[in-house]
C-alpha cells in the first residue's frame, strides 16, 4: 500500500520551511499580522462607544459594532453610566476624531497614553485607529499596482514584438513622470478620499511589477513546459495565466511586499502634506502633519506616529527581504 | 481501428521559414510525407535539419514571429491545418494530435502536481469532471506503466525520474486518445535502458490503438526498431525517403550513406568511424544547388549550380531520393547497412 513517508512537498512549502529560518523576517511578519489584527480591532482598542452597555434597564451587546435604534441620536460624549447602568469601554476610552478643546496638545498622561495633539484629540486612539488606513492603502494600492503590472507584463512578454514595443513605451511614459507630483496632481483633480489615493499611487507603481513580469514570461515563454501547454491545446490566455504566471510569481510577490512599504510611506507623505485622507479621519502622516507647528515642544506628535510608520515599513521591508532570501535556491541552508 | 489507405495525415510542400537578422532561414523547404493509421514515419537528420521545425509546423506551434507560414499544405483528415482559424486548430492540438517532447524534465509545469496537469489535459478535451479527471489520470499512468498510479499522481515533477516523467508525458498525449502522436526525439534526454522501454511502450500503445506516430530522431537505430518509412532530411530538404527495410538495404543519397557509414559497428571493430566532413551549415546560409554539395564526396559542378529534383527509384516507386548524382553513387552492400544501422546498436 501506500508508503506513507512519500509526502509530497510543494513549493511553497520548501520556502516557507527557508522563511522560518530567518528570525528577523518571521519576527516581521508576525509584527505585520498583530497590526493588521489591531486595525481588525480598532473599534474595541479605542473609542467612546461602550463594548457591552446596560442603560435604562436595557442591555446592548457590541454597540461599538452594530447600531441600535434607541442609541442612534445618543452621544457618547461625555456620558458617564449612571448608578444603574453598566458600560465596558474600550481599552482608551476616546473616539480617535473625538476632539477636546480643553484639553490640547497635553503631553502623554495616564489620561491621554500617548498626548493629545492640537485638537484635544486622543494621539494612542488615532494610531490605532490608522493603522486600518496605512494598512489598507499599502495593501490596496499595490493590489492594483500588482494587477495591471501582471497583465501587462504578461502580455508583453508573452506575445513579445509590437505588443511589447507598445507596452514598454506606456511603461517608460509612466516612469518618467514624477511619482509623487503626478500623484499630487491626481488627487488634486479627484477628491482627496482614500479611494482616489489608493487608485492613484496604484497607477504609479505597475510598471516595475510589469518589467519584472514581462522578464519573467520573457525566460518562460520559450521554455518545453510552455510548447508541451500549447500542444495540449491550452489557448494563449490559458497558457499564460494558469501556466506561466505561477512560475513568475515569487518575484511579483517580493516586489509587492516592498511595495506595499512604499505605498504606505507615500500614503503617509500625502496626509503629511495634507492631501491625504480627509480629515477628521485618523492617519499616522495627518498626526505627523500637526506636530509641524508645533514641533518644538509636541515630540509625541513626532515620535508615536513616527515610531508606527517606521515599525510597519520595516517590517514588509524585512519580510520581503525574506521572503526573497528564501525564494531563492542559492541562499538555501 | 481501421487501416485504410487513406493517410491520415498529409504534409504536402511544406516550407516554414524565419526571418532572423541575419537573413531568412529556410528552416523547412518544401517537405511532403504522408502517415496512415497505424503506422510510423521517422524523420532523420543532424541537429539543425528541420526535423523539429516541421514537427512544430504541423502542431501550428512555430511561434510567429519570426516564423512564417511561406506555403504548403498539412492536411489532418482532409482538412488544412495551416488555414484553420488558432481556435479550430486547438481543438485538435492534444485531441487528434499529440506531442511528446525531448526533454521530459523541463516539459511539465514545475508548479503543478503531475495529476493536476494530466486532468487539466483530459477536462480540456473530454469535458470530464475533476474527480472522473482524476481517476482517468490514475488509469492512464498505470497503462504507461508508472507504480503506484495512485500515488504518482500527487507527485510534481521534480519528483520524478526522466523516465518516469516521460512516461507521464505519454499519458497526458495519450490523454484523448491521439490518431497522431508525433514524438519529437522521445528518448534523446534518457538513458539506454530506459529508451528501450519507452519505445517499447509506444510500440505497445499503437499496437492496443492503431494511431499513426511521427516520430522524430537521430538515431538510427530507433528508427530501425520503430519505423515503418523513413525521411531523411538534410538542411531543410527531403533528401531521401523510403520504406525502412529500402533504406537500409540500399540507401541511395550520399547524405543517408554518410550516416550509415558513420555508425560503430561490429564488423568494423576499433576502426576510426566514418565523418561527414564539415557541419549542417546555419539556415541562413544553406548553399545554392544541392545543399548538401560543399560536403559530399560525390559533388559534381552541376550539384553546386543547380537544386536537385525529388526523384523516385524506377525499380522501387516508394523510395525516391534528390540527388544528381545518386546513379552514379557506389551502393553499399546489403549485409553491412543492415548489420551496421540496425542490430548493432542494440548491444
Amino acid at each position: 500500500m501506500a508508503d506513507q513517508s512519500h509526502k509530497s512537498q510543494g513549493y511553497w512549502r520548501l520556502v516557507w520551511r527557508q522563511f522560518k529560518q530567518r528570525k528577523l523576517a518571521l519576527a516581521s511578519v508576525v509584527l505585520l499580522a498583530v497590526l493588521c489584527f489591531i486595525g481588525l480591532i480598532a473599534p474595541f482598542l479605542a473609542g467612546e462607544v461602550p463594548i457591552y452597555l446596560e442603560k435604562d434597564g436595557k442591555s446592548y451587546l457590541l454597540p461599538n459594532v452594530f447600531s441600535y435604534t434607541d442609541l442612534v441620536s445618543f452621544s457618547f460624549d461625555g456620558w458617564e453610566p449612571g448608578p444603574d447602568d453598566t458600560a465596558i469601554r474600550p481599552l482608551i476610552p476616546y473616539a480617535p476624531e473625538r476632539s477636546n478643546l480643553r484639553h490640547r496638545l497635553e503631553p502623554p498622561s495616564a489620561e491621554h497614553w500617548l498626548g493629545t495633539d492640537d485638537r484635544g484629540r486622543d494621539v494612542m486612539s488615532r494610531i490605532i485607529w490608522g493603522t486600518r488606513i496605512s494598512m489598507t492603502v499599502g495593501v490596496v494600492a499595490m493590489g492594483i499596482a500588482v494587477l495591471i503590472g501582471v497583465i501587462a507584463g504578461s502580455l508583453a512578454g508573452y506575445y513579445g514584438g509590437a505588443v511589447d514595443a507598445t507596452i514598454l513605451r506606456i511603461i517608460e511614459v509612466v516612469l518618467c513622470f514624477p511619482t509623487f507630483i503626478l500623484i499630487l496632481s491626481l488627487i488634486a483633480f479627484l477628491d482627496p478620499s482614500i479611494y482616489n489615493i489608493m487608485i492613484a499611487i496604484g497607477l504609479t507603481r505597475w510598471p516595475d511589477v510589469a518589467r519584472l513580469v514581462r522578464g519573467e514570461f520573457l525566460k518562460l515563454r520559450s521554455a518545453d513546459f510552455t510548447t508541451a501547454a500549447r500542444a495540449t491545446g491550452l489557448s494563449d490566455m490559458r497558457v499564460m495565466f494558469r501556466h506561466l504566471l505561477p512560475n513568475a510569481l515569487a518575484p511579483v510577490l517580493v516586489a509587492a511586499t516592498f511595495g506595499v512599504a512604499g505605498a504606505i510611506l507615500t500614503e503617509s507623505a500625502l496626509s503629511f502634506l495634507g492631501f491625504g485622507v480627509p480629515p477628521p479621519t485618523a492617519s499616522w502622516g495627518e498626526i505627523l502633519k500637526q506636530s509641524k507647528e508645533n514641533v518644538e515642544f509636541a515630540y509625541w506628535l513626532v515620535i508615536f506616529p513616527g515610531i508606527a510608520i517606521f515599525m510597519t515599513v520595516t517590517a514588509f521591508n524585512l519580510a520581503g527581504e525574506g521572503l526573497r532570501d528564501a525564494m531563492d535556491p542559492r541562499l538555501r541552508q | 481501428m481501421t487501416h485504410s489507405d487513406e493517410p491520415i495525415l498529409q504534409v504536402k510542400n511544406l516550407k516554414t521559414y524565419f526571418k532572423t537578422d541575419q537573413g531568412l532561414a529556410k528552416a523547412v523547404d518544401d517537405v511532403s510525407f504522408s502517415l496512415s493509421a497505424g503506422t510510423t514515419l521517422s524523420v532523420v537528420g543532424e541537429s539543425g535539419c528541420g526535423k523539429s521545425v516541421t514537427a512544430l509546423s504541423v502542431m501550428g506551434l512555430v511561434p510567429q514571429p519570426p516564423g512564417v507560414k511561406a506555403g504548403g499544405q498539412i492536411l489532418f483528415e482532409g482538412r488544412d491545418l495551416r488555414a484553420m482559424p488558432e481556435r479550430q486548430l486547438r481543438a485538435i492540438r492534444g485531441n487528434d494530435i499529440s506531442m511528446i517532447f525531448q526533454e521530459p524534465m523541463t516539459s511539465m509545469n514545475p508548479v503543478f502536481r503531475v495529476g493536476h496537469q494530466l486532468s487539466a489535459a483530459i477536462r480540456l478535451h473530454r469535458g470530464l469532471n475533476k474527480v472522473d479527471a482524476r481517476k482517468e489520470s490514475i488509469r492512464l499512468l498505470a497503462q504507461v506503466g508508472i507504480p503506484a498510479p495512485e500515488r504518482r499522481v500527487d507527485d510534481y515533477p521534480h519528483q520524478m525520474s526522466g523516465g518516469m516523467l516521460q512516461r507521464a508525458m505519454i499519458a497526458m498525449a495519450l490523454a484523448c486518445d491521439p490518431k497522431v502522436l508525433i514524438a519529437d526525439e522521445p528518448t534523446t534526454a534518457l538513458d539506454v535502458t530506459i529508451q528501450a522501454q519507452i519505445l517499447e511502450l509506444l510500440r505497445e500503445l499503437q499496437a492496443e490503438r492503431g494511431m499513426a506516430i511521427l516520430l522524430i530522431t537521430h538515431d538510427l537505430g530507433v528508427v530501425a526498431e520503430n519505423a515503418d518509412e523513413v525521411v531523411v532530411m538534410y538542411a531543410g530538404k527531403k533528401v531521401e525517403h523510403a520504406p525502412v527495410a529500402d533504406l537500409f538495404r540500399a540507401p541511395r543519397h550520399p547524405y543517408t550513406l554518410g550516416l550509415f557509414a558513420s555508425l560503430p559497428s561490429m564488423q568494423k571493430a576499433r576502426e576510426k568511424l566514418y565523418v561527414i566532413k564539415g557541419n549542417v551549415p546555419a539556415a541562413t546560409q544553406f548553399p545554392v544547388g544541392c545543399r548538401f554539395h560543399n560536403r559530399c564526396p560525390y559533388a559534381q559542378p552541376r550539384c553546386v549550380e543547380e537544386a536537385p529534383p525529388y526523384d523516385t527509384l524506377a525499380d522501387a516507386p516508394a523510395h525516391g531520393v534528390s540527388c544528381w548524382e545518386y546513379k552514379n553513387i557506389p551502393a553499399h552492400g546489403p549485409d553491412t547497412l543492415v548489420n551496421t544501422g540496425a542490430s548493432d546498436l542494440h548491444e
